[in-house]
This record gives structure tokens, sequence and C-alpha cells, in this order.
């Protein structure tokens, strides 16, 4: 194999590369991101870089060295427009590349509100890249009022972020409940209640109805009649995989780039990998958006072109900082029959294990980082410990890994 | 700038598989105590600003708390992604059932 060319320079694509050198691999490796800057860690987006406590430089995945020392070609700012599977060539406007793998790993794009709602406001921002996070944590410089469209982890972190600055936040949640995709009832109920201590102003089973202003956002309608003032809002409410590329090469598409169980898509020698690729579980075809799943799946990737053959399993797992509150999720929840509380040893620790029938399938960690990493082993593990023994909080965490 | 041995904290301290974080002329480290003996690093993940004295000792092996960054406590290897860093490590002794680190003063 002399050349693997890599489309999207997140986390799955760099997280091919360097696996790639880590396997031996002895050709050339071309990593393109249309992005301005080096691949860099998304997660402090939403928190750090908001705040204004951490910069572009802090994020930054790895200095220039790493890629010279790897012999990893790194192009920045740099578009693949076509591929041409049948020559196997990538063209990157007027230039073209032939790859023997190529690796999609092209990411998500925030999806967005009406374009007659949104009327080419000023004020009116999402957050997915480094830039989007720059440009609000510019905006919020200014701003005394923040409206956040979406009640989900990225709604409720950036609530955070701007709420810790001193700024009046609104947020809202079309859906019945916040974090209704992505945690259960009992968790959500404490990062309610934690925002609202906070002093965030969450509104539940509404939506935005129209913005008014003229040229820049003054405020906005709700579909409870609420109107209310002001100066920025985000809008937090989901992204769309990037299949544009791949379905114009007349891939196999379906809510993300499809692949099969070692990751291949349906053109042998292109491969799909992180937030755009839709992968065969055990639980029927599923798409995750999350750093764990770009990680683990740009390494099976990177096997796999080796010619491993590994199937592709993952359990997946996700985080969110929000305040001072550390919620750890493992596994997923869908289906659960029954819900276990252990409290955790410090105040505001908590954990809900959730069971569906007898099997442990998700656990949501507040604040104990360690009852997490017990939780994850025992999940990847396949054990349920009795959930009994679970609620009796005499009984040490570890001890469960061992039965 | 010399090294010197210090007093971290009693043995007895540390249950067996797992660390505690203690503050030592102004830095944080992490003290382990596993089944090869006691060791210690920086007390702070290379990765993120993570306290590795959440985290989960199995065997030489500290799971970091955030981002199950893996590294190997008697070498400060960083064993699997997102950590490329490797962390440092510290030499320890036992002496009347007080561990002491050899730290810059």
């Amino acid at each position: 194999m002399k050349r693997v060319v890599i489309v999207g320079a997140g986390l799955a694509g760099f997280t091919v590369a360097r696996r790639l050198r880590e396997l031996d691999y002895q050709g050339a490796i071309s990593l393109f991101g249309n992005e301005a800057v080096a691949p860099y860690d998304r997660p402090p987006l939403s928190k750090d870089i908001l705040k204004g406590e951490k910069t572009a430089d802090d994020v930054r995945l790895q200095d220039r060295a790493f890629y010279e020392e790897r012999d990893i070609q790194l192009h920045v700012s740099a578009q693949v427009t076509r591929i041409r599977p049948e020559d196997r060539t990538v063209e990157i406007g007027p230039e073209e590349l032939g790859y023997d793998a190529l690796i999609l790993a092209t990411g998500a794009t925030i999806r967005p509100l009406p374009d007659q709602m949104t009327r080419d406001l000023g004020g009116i921002y999402g957050l997915r890249d480094l830039s989007d996070a720059q440009a609000l944590e510019h905006a919020f410089r200014a701003a005394r009022r923040v409206l956040v469209i979406g009640g989900g982890y990225i709604g409720l972190e950036v609530a955070a972020a701007a709420r810790s600055r001193g700024l009046e936040v609104t947020v809202l949640e079309a859906a019945p409940r916040i974090l209704g995709r992505v945690a259960a009832a009992p968790t959500a109920d404490i990062i309610r209640a934690l925002h609202r201590h906070e002093g965030v102003d969450i509104h539940e089973n509404t939506r935005i109805v129209a913005f008014t202003g003229d040229g820049h956002v003054t405020g906005a309608t709700l579909s409870d009649g609420t109107r209310l003032a002001t100066d920025c809002v985000v809008v937090g409410i989901g992204v769309s995989p990037n299949t544009g590329l791949a379905e114009s090469a007349g891939l196999e598409i379906d809510d993300g780039i499809v692949v099969d169980d070692i990751c291949q898509t349906s053109r042998p020698g292109i491969w799909a990998a992180g937030d755009c690729a839709r992968f065969p579980s055990p639980h029927g075809p599923m798409r995750l958006e999350s750093v764990g799943n770009a990680i683990a799946m740009g390494e099976c990737v990177a096997e796999n072109i080796m010619g491993a053959g590994r199937p592709f399993e993952v359990t997946p797992w996700f985080w969110s900082d929000q305040f001072d509150a550390k919620l750890q999720i493992v596994g997923l929840n869908q289906g659960h029959t029954r819900i276990v509380a252990r409290d955790g040893a410090k105040d505001g620790a908590i954990s809900y294990w959730y069971y569906r029938d007898d099997a442990l399938i998700s656990v949501d960690v507040i604040n104990e980082p360690k009852t997490y990493m017990v939780a994850k082993r025992l999940i990847e593990a396949g054990k349920s410990p009795d959930p009994d023994d679970i609620a009796d909080t005499s009984q040490n965490i570890k001890a469960f890994l061992k039965s | 700038m010399s090294d010197a041995w210090t007093l971290a904290c009693a043995a007895d301290d540390i249950d067996e598989e797992d660390v505690i974080g203690v503050e030592l002329n102004g830095h944080k480290y992490a003290i382990y105590n596993t089944p090869k003996g006691f060791f210690a690093t920086d007390g702070i993940c290379t990765h993120e600003v993570a306290h590795l004295e959440d985290g989960l000792v199995i065997g030489t092996v500290i799971e970091c708390p955030l981002h199950q960054g893996r590294f190997d406590v008697t070498n400060g290897k960083a064993l699997s992604a997102p950590v490329c860093v490797d962390l440092n490590t510290f030499p320890t002794k036992v002496e009347d059932g007080n561990v002491y680190v050899k730290i810059p003063e």
C-alpha cells in the first residue's frame, strides 16, 4: 500500500493517521482538513474556550513536530472536492491525488434553524468548530443576555459557560425535557436543578417561534407566548453527518456513510470513521457523535487497512461538564426496565444504573469518576451486578469487577 | 534544583490497588499502592486537567478519570489514546510505614 488519503482532520481522521504509524505502516499518509488549523481537541470548545480560559494553542492535539516525525502530510484549509472511486483518486480543487485506501472522516454539520426564521440576522451562532467557538466567545464579551436553543449537551454546556461569565441565560428545549436524546430522566432532573440553582432559566416543551431585530437579533417570541430580549442566540439542535462527498461518489448513505462490520463503505478501499459513519451493531445500525467513538473507530479503520479484519465493537461513552458537575455516561439506556440509584461517597455524587430485565445496559455517573470507570468495565465485560448490591453503598465499587 | 526524599503519606493511607493525591512543595503528586509496590507520578493527567487521584488503578495501570487515557505508573508511559505524553515519575521508598518520594525541593 503506497498511499492512504484521509478526508477530515478531526479526531477520527487524526487517529487513523496516528494509529497507522504506530502499526508501522510505511507508505504515505495525506491528511486533509478544511479548517485553517491543525487537528485539535473539540470538547473544550464548549467549555474552557467559551469561558475565555483556554485559547486555540491550548487545544491543539499535537504540534508540528508530531506530523514531521511521523511523515504525516497534513494539509489544512484543504477541501477535497470529489472522489473518483473507479481510478482511486481524489480531487482537491484542480489537483488530483491517487490513493490505495481512502478514509472518510468528514464529521458533521450543525443543523440550522429555518432561513425564514433567522433571516440573516446577526448575533445568531452555532458551535461546532474552533472558529465558531472563537466567534461566540467574542460575542459573549459584549452580550448581556443569551438565548440558547436546544437543551442537549451542547446547549447546556454553552449555557453553563455563558452563565459562569455572568450573562443572563435562557435555554429552550422543544421536547418535554432536556437531554431527552442522551440521558435518562433522573439524570436530566439533576442537571436541570443544577442549572436553575446557578440562575439559568430553562423552558422545556417550548419552541422558538420568531426572532425580532433589524440586522441584529434583539429578541425572541416563544411558543408559550413569552417574548424576551436577547443580544445573542446560540442554536444547539443537533448535527447532520457530512455525506455529500460520499454520496456523489455513489457510496451507500443512510443518515451517515454506511459501513460494514470492519468499517468499510459500500466501495472496497474506502472506509469511514467518526461522526459521519453509520455502523452495524447488536442494537441495529448506529451512528455515534462522541470522542470515544471517533478514537475507537479511527483505530479500528487503521488496523483493518493493515489487514487485521477486526470487527468494530464499541461500548458508547460520553461526558459533559457543566458548572462544577461532571456527568459521565457509559452504554445506551434505551429499553431499560429498571433504574437503580447509588449514592456517591461525596456530596453531589450519585449514579444511576439502568437494567433491561437482569442485564446492566447503561450507567450515568455524576461527580464520581471512579464509579464511572468501574461501570464502564462492567458493561464492556457484559457483567450485571445484582441491583440490590449496587444500591448498597457499603459495598466497595471495585469489588464488583472481581465477582 | 536538587531532589530530596519527602514524606508523602502513611503507607496504609492508600488501599491496595488504589491511588491518593498529595500536594508537596506546591505541586500535586499521585501516590499509588500496586501489587508491585508504591509508585509516584505527577498528580495531573497530561491530556487535560484531570486529577489522577480520581482515577482507577488496576494492577500497575492508572486510568485517567475523564477521558480514559491509561498510564503505566511504574514508568509513566502513556498506554492508550487520547494521551500521547508520558507522565513524570518519581522514586519512592517506604520507611517505618511511611511513603517517601524523591522530588524537587
